[in-house]
C-alpha cells in the first residue's frame, strides 16, 4: 500500500467481501437445497439456511434411485464417466502435445513446418463450429457411446503443443550438447532431461486440461445416446427436464454440487499451478 | 523455432508428431472441410439425395432476418457479458491490489467459478430465479417486479447473461489482479507522492498502463461468450422464449440436429469458423505487440 487510509481499506475489505457473497450465492443457495427434503424445497420462500437432510439425500443421490427413472444411469456411474472423460482428455492431450511439441523443436525434417501449421490451424476450429460432421465422423467410426468418442477428438489441441514448444526453446542448447557428447539418443534425452524440466508446465496443463474435460457439454450430449454412457454434467440438463413434472430439487441441486466438487477441488487445492497454467495457455 | 543444436532426420519424428496430425487430420481438418463442402449442398427432405447449388444457403442465410437478428443478439449478449463481467472483475481487482492483508484468501474465494461448467452455471441461476420457487422472483415480487423468463424475453436474455458474466468473473478478476500487480510500485509511489489520490491513480495511470489486459480480455470474453455459453443458453432457456436467448452457436446445434437443415447449418459453421479465424488472429497480433513495462 502507498500510504495510509484506514477508511478506504475498510471500504476495500467491504467491497471485496460484497464480492465474494455475491460471487458464492448460488453455490450457497445450492448447498443448502441439497440438505432439504423434497417437499421443504416446494414451499414459497425457499430456506436460506441449510436443513438436517445432508446425508439422506447424498445417499439418495449417489446410490439409490434418486431420478433415475427420468435420467438412466446412478450418479456413482456419471461420477465414474466424468472422471474417466476427464482423465483421457488431460493424459492424451498433455502426452501427444509432449512428443510433438519434442519433434518440432528438436528435429529437422522435412515437413516439418508443414505439420506445425496444420496443428496450429486447430487453435481456430472449437469443436461447436463442426459439431456436426465431426460427429458424422465419430459415427462412422462406431465410437459412439464409448470413451474413445467422448475423449479423443477433444484431445487434438494446438495450445498444449504450444506451450510446450515455448517450453523446449527456453531450455539452454548445452543440455543437448552435452547429453549427446555423453551419448545419449533422442528418446534418452526427452525422458531424462526434457520431462523432468517442464514438470511444473506438465502439472499446471494438467490442471486446466482436468477442468476443461470434466465441464464438457455439447460433445458428450451429443454422443452418448446409452445413459450408462452419460456424464455428470450432462445429467443435469436431464434432470432440469424432469423437474418440471416432478421438482425433487433437494436431489437435482445435490447431483449440482457433486458435478462441481471435484474440478472446483482441482481448482482450489493447486491453485498455483492453476493460475499459472491458465496465464500460460491462453497466451 | 529450430533449435540451433538438434538431432538428424530420421524416421523418429515422423512417427512422434504422427498421433497428433492423425487425430487433427481425421477430427479437425475433414470435418472442417466436410462442413465447407455440405454448405454448397441442399438435401432434399428425406436425406437421399443431394445438389450441389453453389452459395444458395449462405443466399437463404443473407436474405434470412430471423439470421440477422440472431447475429445482432449474439453480439449483443457478449457485449453484455464482457462488460458486466470485466467490469466486477475490474472493481474487484482494483481494491484486491490494495488490500496487503488477505489478498490471497480473497483470491482463493473468487477464482473457482472458473471449475463450474457452464451447464451447472445455467442450472444454479435458473433455479435461483425459478418463477415459482426462485429465491429472487420472490424478493422481485416484494417490489412489484413479475419475473418469468419463461415466458419473458428480455427477463430470459438478462437471466442468461447474469449467469455467462457471472461464472467469467474469476478468469477476468485474475488476469486484471496480475496486470495491475505486475505495475511497478515506484510509477505508483511517484504520482502518490505528486499528490494524486487513489481514484486519480487508478484512473490516470493503473487503468491506461492495464490496457493491454483489458484488449486481451475483450477478446477472450468474445470467444467465451460466442461459443462456450451454450451449456448455459441450453439449461437455462433452450434459446426459448419465440427465440429470444437464441445465439449463433445455438441455432447451428438447433438448426443442425433439431431441424436437419444439413446444408444451412453448414454454411452458418463456416460463418461462424471465419469469425474464430478473425478473433484468433486479432488475439495473436496482439501478443505479438505485448506492452512491457
Amino acid at each position: 500500500m502507498v500510504e495510509n487510509r484506514p477508511i478506504l481499506g475498510v471500504i476495500s475489505h467491504l467491497v471485496l467481501i460484497l464480492g465474494v457473497v455475491i460471487v458464492a450465492l448460488p453455490i450457497w443457495i445450492t448447498f443448502v437445497a441439497s440438505t432439504h427434503d423434497a417437499v421443504r424445497m416446494t414451499q414459497v420462500p425457499i430456506p436460506l439456511l441449510p436443513g438436517s437432510h445432508f446425508i439422506e439425500n447424498f445417499k439418495e443421490t449417489l446410490f439409490g434411485t434418486g431420478l433415475s427413472s427420468s435420467a438412466g444411469a446412478p450418479v456413482w456411474r456419471m461420477l465414474l464417466n466424468s472422471m474417466t472423460m476427464a482423465l483421457m482428455i488431460a493424459f492424451g492431450k498433455i502426452s501427444i502435445s509432449l512428443i510433438s511439441a519434442f519433434a518440432i523443436v528438436y528435429f529437422k525434417f522435412p515437413f516439418r513446418m508443414g505439420f506445425f501449421w496444420m496443428i496450429f490451424i486447430t487453435l481456430m476450429l472449437p469443436v461447436e463450429v463442426r459439431i456436426l460432421p465431426t460427429f458424422e465422423v465419430v459415427a462412422n467410426l462406431g465410437m459412439l457411446n464409448s470413451y474413445w468418442g467422448l475423449s479423443i477428438p477433444l484431445i487434438a489441441s494446438a495450445t498444449a503443443t504450444f506451450m510446450f514448444r515455448q517450453v523446449f526453446l527456453t531450455i539452454p542448447d548445452e543440455m543437448l550438447e552435452s547429453a549427446r557428447i555423453d551419448g545419449a539418443g533422442p528418446m534418452r534425452f526427452f525422458w531424462d532431461i526434457l520431462i523432468p524440466l517442464s514438470r511444473t508446465n506438465i502439472a499446471a496443463l494438467f490442471v486446466i486440461l482436468f477442468i476443461y474435460g470434466w465441464n464438457q457439454y455439447l460433445w458428450p450430449l451429443l454422443i452418448t445416446t446409452d445413459s450408462d454412457m452419460t456424464t455428470i454434467v450432462v445429467s443435469i440438463k436431464q434432470m432440469l427436464e424432469a423437474a418440471e413434472q416432478s421438482p425433487k430439487w433437494n436431489i437435482i441441486m445435490m447431483t449440482a454440487l457433486l458435478a462441481m466438487i471435484p474440478p472446483v477441488f482441482v481448482v482450489v487445492a493447486m491453485q498455483r499451478l492453476f493460475v499459472q497454467g491458465l496465464t500460460e495457455t491462453d497466451k | 523455432m529450430l533449435k540451433r543444436v538438434h538431432f538428424p532426420a530420421s524416421a523418429l519424428p515422423y512417427l512422434l508428431v504422427a498421433p497428433q496430425i492423425l487425430i487433427t487430420v481425421i477430427f479437425f481438418i475433414w470435418p472442417a472441410s466436410q462442413a465447407v463442402y455440405q454448405s454448397f449442398l441442399i438435401e432434399d427432405a428425406f436425406g437421399l439425395s443431394s445438389e450441389f447449388v453453389w452459395f444458395e444457403n449462405y443466399q437463404v442465410l443473407w436474405d434470412d432476418d430471423q439470421y440477422f437478428d440472431t447475429f445482432w443478439r449474439t453480439i449483443v449478449f457478449s457485449a453484455c457479458v464482457a462488460v458486466l463481467s470485466m467490469g466486477a472483475a475490474l472493481i474487484l481487482a482494483a481494491f484486491a491490489d490494495r488490500v496487503v492483508r488477505g489478498a490471497t484468501a480473497y483470491r482463493t474465494l473468487l477464482i473457482w467459478p472458473y471449475a463450474v461448467a457452464p451447464v451447472l452455471a445455467g442450472a444454479l441461476w435458473v433455479f435461483m430465479f425459478n418463477p415459482t420457487l426462485g429465491i429472487f422472483p420472490y424478493m422481485l415480487d416484494m417490489v412489484g417486479i413479475d419475473w418469468n423468463h419463461y415466458l419473458n424475453g428480455t427477463q430470459a436474455m438478462m437471466l442468461v447473461i447474469i449467469a455467462a458474466a457471472w461464472k467469467q468473473i474469476a478468469y477476468n478478476f485474475l488476469f486484471y489482479l496480475a496486470a495491475m500487480q505486475s505495475i511497478p510500485r515506484s510509477v505508483i509511489e511517484a504520482a502518490a507522492i505528486d499528490g494524486a489520490g487513489p481514484m486519480r491513480r487508478f484512473k490516470d495511470f493503473i487503468f491506461p498502463l492495464i490496457s493491454p489486459t483489458t484488449f486481451f480480455l475483450l477478446v477472450i470474453n468474445a470467444v467465451y461468450a460466442f461459443f462456450d455459453t451454450f451449456g448455459i443458453i441450453h439449461a437455462v432457456t433452450q434459446g426459448g422464449p419465440a427465440n429470444s436467448t437464441t445465439i449463433l452457436v445455438y441455432k447451428v446445434f438447433n438448426d443442425g440436429f433439431i431441424g436437419l437443415d444439413l446444408g444451412g447449418s453448414a454454411a452458418q459453421s463456416v460463418i461462424l469458423m471465419f469469425l474464430v479465424i478473425t478473433m484468433t488472429v486479432v488475439q495473436f497480433r496482439y501478443v505479438e505487440r505485448k506492452v512491457e513495462y
